[in-house]
Protein backbone atom coordinates (compact mmCIF):
# COMPACT_ATOMS: atom_id res chain seq x y z
CA UNK A 1 0.00 0.00 0.00
CA UNK A 2 1.33 3.40 -0.92
CA UNK A 3 1.06 5.82 1.97
CA UNK A 4 -0.50 9.21 1.33
CA UNK A 5 2.05 11.17 3.27
CA UNK A 6 0.12 14.43 3.44
CA UNK A 7 -3.05 12.86 4.77
CA UNK A 8 -1.03 10.74 7.15
CA UNK A 9 0.83 13.72 8.63
CA UNK A 10 -2.35 15.78 8.89
CA UNK A 11 -4.14 12.98 10.73
CA UNK A 12 -1.31 12.03 13.06
CA UNK A 13 0.14 15.42 13.92
CA UNK A 14 -2.32 16.14 16.80
CA UNK A 15 -1.28 12.87 18.45
CA UNK A 16 2.41 13.67 18.04
CA UNK A 17 1.89 17.10 19.55
CA UNK A 18 -0.03 15.59 22.44
CA UNK A 19 2.83 13.15 23.06
CA UNK A 20 5.29 16.02 22.95
CA UNK A 21 3.21 17.78 25.59
CA UNK A 22 3.43 14.73 27.82
CA UNK A 23 7.18 14.56 27.33
CA UNK A 24 7.58 18.18 28.30
CA UNK A 25 5.57 17.62 31.45
CA UNK A 26 7.53 14.56 32.48
CA UNK A 27 10.92 15.64 33.63
CA UNK A 28 13.47 14.01 35.83
CA UNK A 29 13.71 16.25 38.85
CA UNK A 30 10.42 17.84 39.74
CA UNK A 31 8.66 16.31 36.76
CA UNK A 32 4.90 15.97 36.96
CA UNK A 33 3.43 12.76 38.27
CA UNK A 34 0.74 11.48 35.92
CA UNK A 35 -2.56 9.97 36.97
CA UNK A 36 -3.34 6.41 35.88
CA UNK A 37 -5.53 7.65 33.03
CA UNK A 38 -2.78 10.00 31.88
CA UNK A 39 -0.24 7.19 31.97
CA UNK A 40 -2.55 5.04 29.84
CA UNK A 41 -2.97 7.91 27.38
CA UNK A 42 0.80 8.52 27.34
CA UNK A 43 1.41 4.87 26.57
CA UNK A 44 -1.24 4.87 23.85
CA UNK A 45 0.34 7.93 22.21
CA UNK A 46 3.76 6.33 22.39
CA UNK A 47 2.46 3.18 20.70
CA UNK A 48 0.54 5.14 18.08
CA UNK A 49 3.58 7.29 17.26
CA UNK A 50 5.77 4.17 17.14
CA UNK A 51 3.35 2.64 14.68
CA UNK A 52 3.44 5.86 12.66
CA UNK A 53 7.22 5.72 12.55
CA UNK A 54 6.98 2.10 11.45
CA UNK A 55 4.73 3.09 8.56
CA UNK A 56 7.00 5.95 7.64
CA UNK A 57 10.15 3.83 7.82
CA UNK A 58 9.85 2.72 4.20
CA UNK A 59 9.14 6.28 3.19
CA UNK A 60 12.73 7.42 3.32
CA UNK A 61 12.25 10.58 1.28
CA UNK A 62 10.49 12.21 4.24
CA UNK A 63 13.60 12.76 6.38
CA UNK A 64 12.28 15.67 8.41
CA UNK A 65 9.15 13.92 9.61
CA UNK A 66 11.03 10.69 10.19
CA UNK A 67 13.73 12.47 12.17
CA UNK A 68 11.09 14.27 14.20
CA UNK A 69 9.27 11.04 15.01
CA UNK A 70 12.51 9.22 15.85
CA UNK A 71 13.39 11.95 18.31
CA UNK A 72 9.91 11.83 19.81
CA UNK A 73 10.01 8.06 20.14
CA UNK A 74 13.52 8.17 21.63
CA UNK A 75 12.36 10.52 24.38
CA UNK A 76 9.18 8.59 25.08
CA UNK A 77 11.06 5.29 25.00
CA UNK A 78 13.40 6.56 27.73
CA UNK A 79 10.39 7.54 29.86
CA UNK A 80 8.39 4.38 29.35
CA UNK A 81 11.00 1.64 29.36
CA UNK A 82 13.39 3.02 32.00
CA UNK A 83 13.34 0.64 34.94
CA UNK A 84 16.16 2.13 36.97
CA UNK A 85 15.44 4.69 39.66
CA UNK A 86 15.84 8.18 38.25
CA UNK A 87 17.46 10.85 40.34
CA UNK A 88 18.99 10.90 43.76
CA UNK A 89 17.08 9.70 46.74
CA UNK A 90 15.83 12.36 49.08
CA UNK A 91 18.26 13.53 51.71
CA UNK A 92 21.44 12.93 49.74
CA UNK A 93 23.81 13.53 52.64
CA UNK A 94 22.08 10.94 54.78
CA UNK A 95 22.07 8.50 51.87
CA UNK A 96 25.78 8.96 51.26
CA UNK A 97 26.49 8.61 54.99
CA UNK A 98 25.09 5.07 54.92
CA UNK A 99 25.94 4.06 51.35
CA UNK A 100 29.64 4.87 51.65
CA UNK A 101 30.50 2.29 54.34
CA UNK A 102 28.12 -0.22 52.77
CA UNK A 103 29.81 0.11 49.41
CA UNK A 104 33.22 0.01 51.05
CA UNK A 105 32.34 -3.27 52.75
CA UNK A 106 30.78 -4.64 49.57
CA UNK A 107 34.21 -4.43 47.95
CA UNK A 108 36.24 -5.18 51.09
CA UNK A 109 38.37 -7.83 49.36
CA UNK A 110 39.54 -5.22 46.89
CA UNK A 111 40.39 -2.94 49.80
CA UNK A 112 42.49 -5.71 51.38
CA UNK A 113 44.43 -6.00 48.13
CA UNK A 114 44.93 -2.21 48.11
CA UNK A 115 46.15 -2.36 51.70
CA UNK A 116 48.57 -5.20 50.95
CA UNK A 117 50.04 -3.42 47.90
CA UNK A 118 50.51 -0.23 49.94
CA UNK A 119 52.12 -2.14 52.80
CA UNK A 120 54.43 -3.95 50.39
CA UNK A 121 55.38 -0.56 48.95
CA UNK A 122 55.93 0.87 52.44
CA UNK A 123 58.10 -2.10 53.40
CA UNK A 124 60.09 -1.71 50.22
CA UNK A 125 60.56 2.04 50.80
CA UNK A 126 61.62 1.47 54.40
CA UNK A 127 63.94 -1.37 53.48
CA UNK A 128 65.67 0.63 50.74
CA UNK A 129 66.18 3.57 53.08
CA UNK A 130 67.67 1.34 55.77
CA UNK A 131 70.02 -0.30 53.29
CA UNK A 132 70.91 2.88 51.45
CA UNK A 133 70.13 6.18 53.23
CA UNK A 134 71.56 8.04 50.24
CA UNK A 135 68.55 6.88 48.22
CA UNK A 136 66.31 9.32 50.13
CA UNK A 137 66.50 12.00 47.47
CA UNK A 138 65.47 9.50 44.81
CA UNK A 139 62.68 7.93 46.87
CA UNK A 140 61.02 11.09 48.18
CA UNK A 141 59.64 13.53 45.63
CA UNK A 142 59.21 16.44 48.08
CA UNK A 143 62.33 18.52 48.68
CA UNK A 144 61.33 19.49 52.22
CA UNK A 145 61.69 15.82 53.18
CA UNK A 146 65.28 15.60 51.92
CA UNK A 147 66.72 17.33 54.99
CA UNK A 148 67.48 15.35 58.11
CA UNK A 149 64.49 14.78 60.41
CA UNK A 150 66.38 16.27 63.37
CA UNK A 151 66.87 19.54 61.47
CA UNK A 152 63.21 19.69 60.54
CA UNK A 153 62.00 18.98 64.09
CA UNK A 154 64.36 21.65 65.48
CA UNK A 155 63.16 24.12 62.86
CA UNK A 156 59.48 23.39 63.54
CA UNK A 157 59.93 23.76 67.31
CA UNK A 158 61.77 27.03 66.79
CA UNK A 159 59.17 28.48 64.43
CA UNK A 160 56.21 27.29 66.52
CA UNK A 161 53.93 27.30 63.49
CA UNK A 162 54.84 30.86 62.50
CA UNK A 163 55.43 29.80 58.89
CA UNK A 164 51.77 28.80 58.67
CA UNK A 165 50.48 32.03 60.11
CA UNK A 166 48.14 33.75 57.67
CA UNK A 167 48.33 30.90 55.14
CA UNK A 168 46.27 28.17 56.74
CA UNK A 169 43.14 28.57 54.61
CA UNK A 170 45.13 28.90 51.40
CA UNK A 171 47.16 25.80 52.32
CA UNK A 172 43.96 23.89 53.20
CA UNK A 173 42.36 24.85 49.88
CA UNK A 174 45.43 23.78 47.92
CA UNK A 175 45.62 20.48 49.80
CA UNK A 176 41.96 19.69 49.21
CA UNK A 177 42.12 20.57 45.51
CA UNK A 178 45.33 18.63 44.92
CA UNK A 179 44.38 15.56 46.95
CA UNK A 180 40.92 15.26 45.41
CA UNK A 181 42.44 15.45 41.92
CA UNK A 182 44.99 12.77 42.86
CA UNK A 183 42.21 10.55 44.25
CA UNK A 184 40.17 10.95 41.04
CA UNK A 185 43.28 10.08 39.06
CA UNK A 186 43.78 6.92 41.13
CA UNK A 187 40.20 5.97 40.27
CA UNK A 188 40.71 6.84 36.59
CA UNK A 189 43.84 4.73 36.37
CA UNK A 190 41.59 1.74 36.91
CA UNK A 191 41.06 2.08 33.15
CA UNK A 192 44.55 0.65 32.68
CA UNK A 193 43.08 -2.63 33.97
CA UNK A 194 44.32 -1.62 37.40
CA UNK A 195 48.02 -1.49 36.52
CA UNK A 196 48.20 2.29 36.91
CA UNK A 197 46.29 2.19 40.20
CA UNK A 198 48.54 -0.55 41.58
CA UNK A 199 51.69 1.37 40.62
CA UNK A 200 50.30 4.53 42.26
CA UNK A 201 49.42 2.65 45.45
CA UNK A 202 52.81 0.94 45.57
CA UNK A 203 54.64 4.23 45.03
CA UNK A 204 52.60 6.02 47.70
CA UNK A 205 53.49 3.13 50.00
CA UNK A 206 57.17 3.56 49.15
CA UNK A 207 57.05 7.25 50.09
CA UNK A 208 55.15 6.57 53.30
CA UNK A 209 57.52 3.77 54.30
CA UNK A 210 60.64 5.76 53.51
CA UNK A 211 59.49 8.86 55.43
CA UNK A 212 58.41 6.77 58.41
CA UNK A 213 61.69 4.83 58.57
CA UNK A 214 63.68 8.03 58.10
CA UNK A 215 62.04 9.68 61.13
CA UNK A 216 62.06 6.50 63.25
CA UNK A 217 65.76 5.91 62.57
CA UNK A 218 66.44 9.51 63.57
CA UNK A 219 64.60 8.96 66.88
CA UNK A 220 61.74 11.29 65.90
CA UNK A 221 58.88 8.77 66.15
CA UNK A 222 56.80 11.03 68.40
CA UNK A 223 57.13 13.97 66.05
CA UNK A 224 56.27 11.70 63.12
CA UNK A 225 53.14 10.38 64.84
CA UNK A 226 52.12 13.86 65.95
CA UNK A 227 52.67 15.25 62.49
CA UNK A 228 51.10 12.47 60.39
CA UNK A 229 48.32 10.99 62.51
CA UNK A 230 45.90 13.95 62.80
CA UNK A 231 45.40 14.24 59.05
CA UNK A 232 46.97 10.99 57.85
CA UNK A 233 44.49 8.84 59.76
CA UNK A 234 41.85 10.15 57.34
CA UNK A 235 43.94 11.12 54.31
CA UNK A 236 45.78 7.82 53.90
CA UNK A 237 42.59 5.69 54.16
CA UNK A 238 40.96 8.10 51.69
CA UNK A 239 43.68 7.40 49.13
CA UNK A 240 43.33 3.69 49.83
CA UNK A 241 39.57 3.90 49.17
CA UNK A 242 40.28 5.84 45.95
CA UNK A 243 42.61 3.00 44.97
CA UNK A 244 39.86 0.57 45.91
CA UNK A 245 37.51 2.39 43.52
CA UNK A 246 40.15 2.20 40.78
CA UNK A 247 40.53 -1.53 41.28
CA UNK A 248 36.74 -2.04 41.38
CA UNK A 249 36.68 -0.40 37.96
CA UNK A 250 39.58 -2.58 36.79
CA UNK A 251 37.87 -5.71 38.09
CA UNK A 252 34.72 -4.88 36.12
CA UNK A 253 36.81 -4.27 32.99
CA UNK A 254 38.69 -7.56 33.34
CA UNK A 255 35.58 -9.51 34.37
CA UNK A 256 37.47 -12.58 35.51
CA UNK A 257 34.98 -15.40 36.10
CA UNK A 258 32.04 -13.19 35.15
CA UNK A 259 30.35 -14.00 31.85
CA UNK A 260 28.14 -10.92 31.67
CA UNK A 261 29.13 -8.42 28.95
CA UNK A 262 31.67 -5.75 29.90
CA UNK A 263 29.10 -2.97 29.42
CA UNK A 264 26.75 -4.61 31.93
CA UNK A 265 29.52 -5.19 34.44
CA UNK A 266 30.53 -1.55 34.18
CA UNK A 267 26.95 -0.33 34.53
CA UNK A 268 26.61 -2.37 37.68
CA UNK A 269 29.54 -0.71 39.43
CA UNK A 270 28.84 2.91 38.39
CA UNK A 271 26.85 3.78 41.54
CA UNK A 272 29.57 2.14 43.67
CA UNK A 273 32.29 4.25 42.04
CA UNK A 274 30.23 7.40 42.55
CA UNK A 275 29.61 6.67 46.22
CA UNK A 276 33.22 5.69 46.91
CA UNK A 277 34.73 8.76 45.26
CA UNK A 278 32.15 11.05 46.93
CA UNK A 279 33.09 9.62 50.32
CA UNK A 280 36.76 10.04 49.49
CA UNK A 281 36.19 13.70 48.58
CA UNK A 282 34.50 14.36 51.93
CA UNK A 283 37.36 12.63 53.77
CA UNK A 284 39.96 14.66 51.91
CA UNK A 285 38.20 17.94 52.66
CA UNK A 286 38.34 17.09 56.35
CA UNK A 287 41.98 15.92 56.08
CA UNK A 288 42.93 19.17 54.32
CA UNK A 289 41.44 21.27 57.10
CA UNK A 290 43.12 19.20 59.82
CA UNK A 291 46.50 19.18 58.06
CA UNK A 292 46.48 22.91 57.62
CA UNK A 293 45.00 24.08 60.90
CA UNK A 294 46.23 21.34 63.26
CA UNK A 295 48.93 18.99 61.94
CA UNK A 296 51.39 21.74 61.09
CA UNK A 297 51.51 23.00 64.66
CA UNK A 298 53.85 21.02 66.85
CA UNK A 299 54.90 21.04 70.50
CA UNK A 300 55.04 23.29 72.39
CA UNK A 301 52.16 25.00 70.51
CA UNK A 302 50.08 21.80 70.53
CA UNK A 303 51.32 18.91 72.70
CA UNK A 304 52.20 15.74 70.81
CA UNK A 305 50.01 13.70 73.13
CA UNK A 306 46.97 15.73 72.07
CA UNK A 307 47.81 15.43 68.38
CA UNK A 308 48.44 11.70 68.58
CA UNK A 309 45.28 11.11 70.64
CA UNK A 310 43.29 13.15 68.11
CA UNK A 311 44.65 11.09 65.24
CA UNK A 312 44.04 7.77 66.99
CA UNK A 313 40.47 8.74 67.89
CA UNK A 314 39.83 9.80 64.28
CA UNK A 315 41.16 6.48 63.02
CA UNK A 316 39.06 4.53 65.50
CA UNK A 317 35.94 6.45 64.55
CA UNK A 318 36.68 5.88 60.88
CA UNK A 319 37.12 2.15 61.42
CA UNK A 320 33.86 2.00 63.40
CA UNK A 321 32.07 4.05 60.76
CA UNK A 322 33.30 2.00 57.83
CA UNK A 323 32.82 -1.26 59.70
CA UNK A 324 29.43 -0.77 61.31
CA UNK A 325 27.24 1.95 59.77
CA UNK A 326 24.41 0.45 57.72
CA UNK A 327 25.63 -3.08 58.41
CA UNK A 328 22.10 -4.40 58.98
CA UNK A 329 21.31 -3.55 55.32
CA UNK A 330 24.48 -5.05 53.82
CA UNK A 331 22.55 -7.83 52.09
CA UNK A 332 20.53 -5.19 50.22
CA UNK A 333 23.50 -3.26 48.90
CA UNK A 334 22.05 -0.67 46.51
CA UNK A 335 24.00 2.56 46.38
CA UNK A 336 21.96 3.87 43.44
CA UNK B 1 31.23 13.88 -0.95
CA UNK B 2 28.61 12.22 1.14
CA UNK B 3 30.07 10.64 4.26
CA UNK B 4 28.06 8.04 6.14
CA UNK B 5 27.43 9.24 9.68
CA UNK B 6 27.62 6.95 12.67
CA UNK B 7 24.30 6.29 14.35
CA UNK B 8 23.03 4.86 17.59
CA UNK B 9 20.30 2.45 16.56
CA UNK B 10 17.79 1.34 19.15
CA UNK B 11 15.05 -1.23 18.73
CA UNK B 12 12.14 -0.84 21.12
CA UNK B 13 10.20 -3.82 22.54
CA UNK B 14 7.37 -2.68 20.25
CA UNK B 15 9.59 -3.63 17.32
CA UNK B 16 10.22 -0.05 16.25
CA UNK B 17 13.75 0.85 15.33
CA UNK B 18 15.02 4.40 15.54
CA UNK B 19 18.40 5.95 14.96
CA UNK B 20 20.12 8.91 16.53
CA UNK B 21 23.06 10.59 14.87
CA UNK B 22 26.24 10.40 16.95
CA UNK B 23 28.40 13.46 17.46
CA UNK B 24 31.82 13.17 15.84
CA UNK B 25 35.00 13.61 17.94
CA UNK B 26 35.69 16.92 16.19
CA UNK B 27 32.24 18.29 16.98
CA UNK B 28 32.66 17.21 20.59
CA UNK B 29 36.06 18.87 20.74
CA UNK B 30 34.54 22.16 19.59
CA UNK B 31 31.80 21.88 22.21
CA UNK B 32 34.38 21.10 24.89
CA UNK B 33 36.45 24.12 23.78
CA UNK B 34 33.44 26.35 24.35
CA UNK B 35 32.90 24.80 27.79
CA UNK B 36 36.57 25.25 28.65
CA UNK B 37 36.32 28.91 27.66
CA UNK B 38 33.21 29.29 29.81
CA UNK B 39 34.94 27.71 32.82
CA UNK B 40 37.97 29.98 32.39
CA UNK B 41 35.74 33.04 31.94
CA UNK B 42 33.70 32.14 35.02
CA UNK B 43 36.94 31.71 36.98
CA UNK B 44 38.13 35.15 35.88
CA UNK B 45 34.71 36.67 36.59
CA UNK B 46 34.64 35.17 40.09
CA UNK B 47 38.17 36.35 40.74
CA UNK B 48 37.52 39.90 39.58
CA UNK B 49 34.02 40.46 40.90
CA UNK B 50 33.86 38.39 44.04
CA UNK B 51 37.20 37.16 45.28
CA UNK B 52 39.40 40.22 44.72
CA UNK B 53 37.47 42.25 47.33
CA UNK B 54 37.39 39.25 49.68
CA UNK B 55 41.12 38.63 49.25
CA UNK B 56 41.79 42.30 49.96
CA UNK B 57 39.78 42.12 53.19
CA UNK B 58 40.93 38.64 54.26
CA UNK B 59 43.83 37.42 52.07
CA UNK B 60 44.16 33.93 53.52
CA UNK B 61 40.50 32.96 53.63
CA UNK B 62 39.81 34.66 50.30
CA UNK B 63 42.62 32.81 48.50
CA UNK B 64 41.67 29.50 50.13
CA UNK B 65 38.04 29.92 49.10
CA UNK B 66 39.05 30.92 45.59
CA UNK B 67 41.14 27.76 45.18
CA UNK B 68 38.29 25.56 46.45
CA UNK B 69 35.60 27.28 44.34
CA UNK B 70 37.60 27.23 41.09
CA UNK B 71 38.53 23.57 41.61
CA UNK B 72 34.89 22.71 42.28
CA UNK B 73 33.89 24.70 39.20
CA UNK B 74 36.28 22.84 36.91
CA UNK B 75 35.31 19.45 38.37
CA UNK B 76 31.57 19.97 38.68
CA UNK B 77 30.61 22.31 35.81
CA UNK B 78 29.98 19.55 33.29
CA UNK B 79 28.44 17.23 35.89
CA UNK B 80 25.95 19.81 37.10
CA UNK B 81 25.06 21.01 33.61
CA UNK B 82 24.61 17.53 32.19
CA UNK B 83 22.49 16.41 35.11
CA UNK B 84 20.21 19.41 35.42
CA UNK B 85 20.08 20.23 31.70
CA UNK B 86 19.28 16.79 30.35
CA UNK B 87 22.73 15.81 29.16
CA UNK B 88 23.77 19.18 27.82
CA UNK B 89 26.40 21.74 28.74
CA UNK B 90 26.44 25.21 27.22
CA UNK B 91 29.00 24.09 24.63
CA UNK B 92 26.98 21.01 23.77
CA UNK B 93 23.81 23.05 23.49
CA UNK B 94 25.49 25.42 21.08
CA UNK B 95 26.43 22.51 18.83
CA UNK B 96 23.10 20.71 19.39
CA UNK B 97 24.75 17.81 21.20
CA UNK B 98 23.40 15.81 24.10
CA UNK B 99 24.79 13.08 26.33
CA UNK B 100 22.50 10.10 26.72
CA UNK B 101 22.52 6.53 27.89
CA UNK B 102 23.79 4.21 25.17
CA UNK B 103 20.61 2.15 25.56
CA UNK B 104 18.48 5.20 24.88
CA UNK B 105 17.43 5.73 28.49
CA UNK B 106 17.69 8.79 30.72
CA UNK B 107 21.07 9.53 32.24
CA UNK B 108 21.64 8.34 35.78
CA UNK B 109 23.55 10.56 38.23
CA UNK B 110 26.29 7.93 38.52
CA UNK B 111 26.73 7.94 34.73
CA UNK B 112 27.12 11.71 34.69
CA UNK B 113 29.60 11.64 37.58
CA UNK B 114 31.78 8.80 36.27
CA UNK B 115 31.96 9.99 32.65
CA UNK B 116 33.10 13.40 33.86
CA UNK B 117 35.54 12.12 36.48
CA UNK B 118 37.24 9.97 33.87
CA UNK B 119 38.08 13.10 31.90
CA UNK B 120 41.30 13.01 33.95
CA UNK B 121 42.39 10.05 31.84
CA UNK B 122 40.71 11.08 28.58
CA UNK B 123 42.35 14.49 28.66
CA UNK B 124 45.87 12.98 28.82
CA UNK B 125 48.50 13.90 27.78
CA UNK B 126 46.93 17.17 26.58
CA UNK B 127 43.89 18.42 24.65
CA UNK B 128 41.99 15.14 25.05
CA UNK B 129 44.37 13.12 22.89
CA UNK B 130 43.61 9.84 24.68
CA UNK B 131 39.86 10.48 24.68
CA UNK B 132 39.93 11.72 21.10
CA UNK B 133 41.80 8.63 19.88
CA UNK B 134 39.49 6.31 21.83
CA UNK B 135 36.48 8.11 20.44
CA UNK B 136 37.79 8.05 16.87
CA UNK B 137 38.22 4.28 16.91
CA UNK B 138 35.02 3.56 18.81
CA UNK B 139 31.96 2.38 16.82
CA UNK B 140 29.80 4.74 18.89
CA UNK B 141 32.35 7.60 19.09
CA UNK B 142 32.78 6.95 22.81
CA UNK B 143 35.75 8.28 24.74
CA UNK B 144 36.97 6.11 27.64
CA UNK B 145 34.70 7.86 30.15
CA UNK B 146 31.70 7.20 27.91
CA UNK B 147 32.56 3.53 27.57
CA UNK B 148 32.73 3.06 31.31
CA UNK B 149 29.60 5.11 32.01
CA UNK B 150 27.64 3.58 29.13
CA UNK B 151 26.91 6.94 27.55
CA UNK B 152 27.04 8.40 24.05
CA UNK B 153 26.87 11.94 22.71
CA UNK B 154 24.20 12.38 20.07
CA UNK B 155 23.54 15.21 17.69
CA UNK B 156 20.04 16.59 18.03
CA UNK B 157 18.28 16.93 14.69
CA UNK B 158 16.84 20.16 13.39
CA UNK B 159 13.28 20.01 12.22
CA UNK B 160 13.34 22.88 9.77
CA UNK B 161 12.16 22.04 6.29
CA UNK B 162 14.73 22.89 3.63
CA UNK B 163 14.41 26.29 2.03
CA UNK B 164 13.16 25.52 -1.45
CA UNK B 165 13.02 29.15 -2.53
CA UNK B 166 16.75 28.88 -3.17
CA UNK B 167 16.11 26.50 -6.08
CA UNK B 168 13.70 28.83 -7.80
CA UNK B 169 9.97 29.30 -7.84
CA UNK B 170 7.97 26.44 -9.34
CA UNK B 171 4.94 27.66 -11.28
CA UNK B 172 4.04 24.36 -12.84
CA UNK B 173 5.25 20.88 -12.04
CA UNK B 174 4.40 18.43 -14.82
CA UNK B 175 5.06 15.42 -12.55
CA UNK B 176 2.41 16.44 -10.04
CA UNK B 177 -0.32 15.20 -12.38
CA UNK B 178 0.66 11.64 -11.41
CA UNK B 179 0.13 11.42 -7.64
CA UNK B 180 0.59 7.65 -7.45
CA UNK B 181 3.98 7.98 -9.16
CA UNK B 182 4.87 10.91 -6.89
CA UNK B 183 4.15 8.72 -3.88
CA UNK B 184 6.29 5.94 -5.35
CA UNK B 185 9.12 8.41 -6.04
CA UNK B 186 9.05 9.66 -2.45
CA UNK B 187 9.24 6.11 -1.24
CA UNK B 188 12.11 5.13 -3.50
CA UNK B 189 14.38 8.12 -2.94
CA UNK B 190 16.64 8.08 0.11
CA UNK B 191 17.26 11.22 2.19
CA UNK B 192 20.88 11.25 1.00
CA UNK B 193 19.82 11.20 -2.67
CA UNK B 194 17.25 13.92 -2.11
CA UNK B 195 19.83 16.04 -0.35
CA UNK B 196 22.35 15.60 -3.18
CA UNK B 197 19.76 16.80 -5.72
CA UNK B 198 18.85 19.77 -3.53
CA UNK B 199 22.50 20.73 -3.03
CA UNK B 200 23.21 20.44 -6.77
CA UNK B 201 20.34 22.83 -7.56
CA UNK B 202 21.36 25.26 -4.86
CA UNK B 203 24.89 25.41 -6.21
CA UNK B 204 23.98 25.51 -9.90
CA UNK B 205 25.52 28.93 -10.44
CA UNK B 206 28.88 27.80 -9.17
CA UNK B 207 29.25 25.10 -11.85
CA UNK B 208 30.73 25.51 -15.27
CA UNK B 209 27.94 25.27 -17.96
CA UNK B 210 29.14 22.02 -19.47
CA UNK B 211 29.78 20.41 -16.11
CA UNK B 212 26.37 21.51 -14.86
CA UNK B 213 24.57 20.03 -17.85
CA UNK B 214 26.47 16.79 -17.46
CA UNK B 215 25.82 16.64 -13.69
CA UNK B 216 22.11 17.34 -14.01
CA UNK B 217 21.81 14.78 -16.83
CA UNK B 218 23.39 12.15 -14.60
CA UNK B 219 21.20 13.05 -11.64
CA UNK B 220 18.04 13.12 -13.75
CA UNK B 221 18.86 9.68 -15.18
CA UNK B 222 19.40 8.41 -11.67
CA UNK B 223 16.00 9.62 -10.47
CA UNK B 224 14.26 8.45 -13.65
CA UNK B 225 15.61 4.99 -12.94
CA UNK B 226 14.09 5.16 -9.46
CA UNK B 227 10.61 5.98 -10.72
CA UNK B 228 9.56 6.27 -14.32
CA UNK B 229 7.04 8.98 -15.25
CA UNK B 230 5.07 8.89 -18.55
CA UNK B 231 6.89 10.25 -21.58
CA UNK B 232 4.50 13.21 -22.03
CA UNK B 233 5.35 14.46 -18.53
CA UNK B 234 9.10 14.57 -19.07
CA UNK B 235 9.54 14.98 -22.84
CA UNK B 236 9.57 18.76 -22.96
CA UNK B 237 11.56 19.50 -19.81
CA UNK B 238 15.31 19.68 -19.39
CA UNK B 239 17.24 17.51 -16.97
CA UNK B 240 17.60 20.47 -14.64
CA UNK B 241 13.89 21.17 -14.69
CA UNK B 242 13.17 17.50 -14.10
CA UNK B 243 15.43 17.64 -11.06
CA UNK B 244 13.67 20.77 -9.76
CA UNK B 245 10.34 19.03 -10.09
CA UNK B 246 11.63 15.97 -8.27
CA UNK B 247 13.12 18.00 -5.41
CA UNK B 248 9.96 20.03 -5.04
CA UNK B 249 7.83 16.90 -4.89
CA UNK B 250 10.06 15.21 -2.33
CA UNK B 251 10.38 18.09 0.08
CA UNK B 252 7.10 19.93 -0.24
CA UNK B 253 4.00 18.64 1.51
CA UNK B 254 2.14 18.79 -1.81
CA UNK B 255 -1.30 20.06 -2.66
Amino acid sequence: MILNIDTFIAEERPFWEELEGFLQRSGKEGGERFSLDEIRRFHYLYQRTSAGLGRLATFSAEPETKGYLENLIARAYADIHERRRIGWKRNKAQQLFRAFPQTFRHHINVFYLVLIITLVGASFGGFVLIKDPQAKAALLPFSHLHNSPEERVAQEMKEQGEHMSGHQAQFAGSLMAHNIKVAIFALGLGLTFGVGTLITLFYNGVILGAVSVDYIMAGQSTFLAGWLLPHGSIEIPAFLVAGQAGLVLAKALIGHGDRTPTSQRLRKILPDLTVLISGVAVMLIWAGLVESFFSQYHAPVIPYSLKISFGVIELLLLVLYLGLVGKQDDGRHDPS
Amino acid sequence: MYQKKKQLRIRTPEGISFALELASPLMRFFAWSIDALIIISLGIFLQQMIFTPIIKAAPDIGTGLYIVVTTALSLCYAMAMEWFWDGRTLGKRLFRLRVMDSNGFHLQPSQVVVRNLLRVVDSLPLLYLVGGAASFFSPLYQRLGDRVAGTVVVKLPRFNSPDLTAIGEQKFNSLRAYPHLVARLRQAVTPAEADIALQALRRRDTFDDLERTSLFDQLADHFKAKCSFPEEAVRTISSEQYLRNVVELIYSSGQ
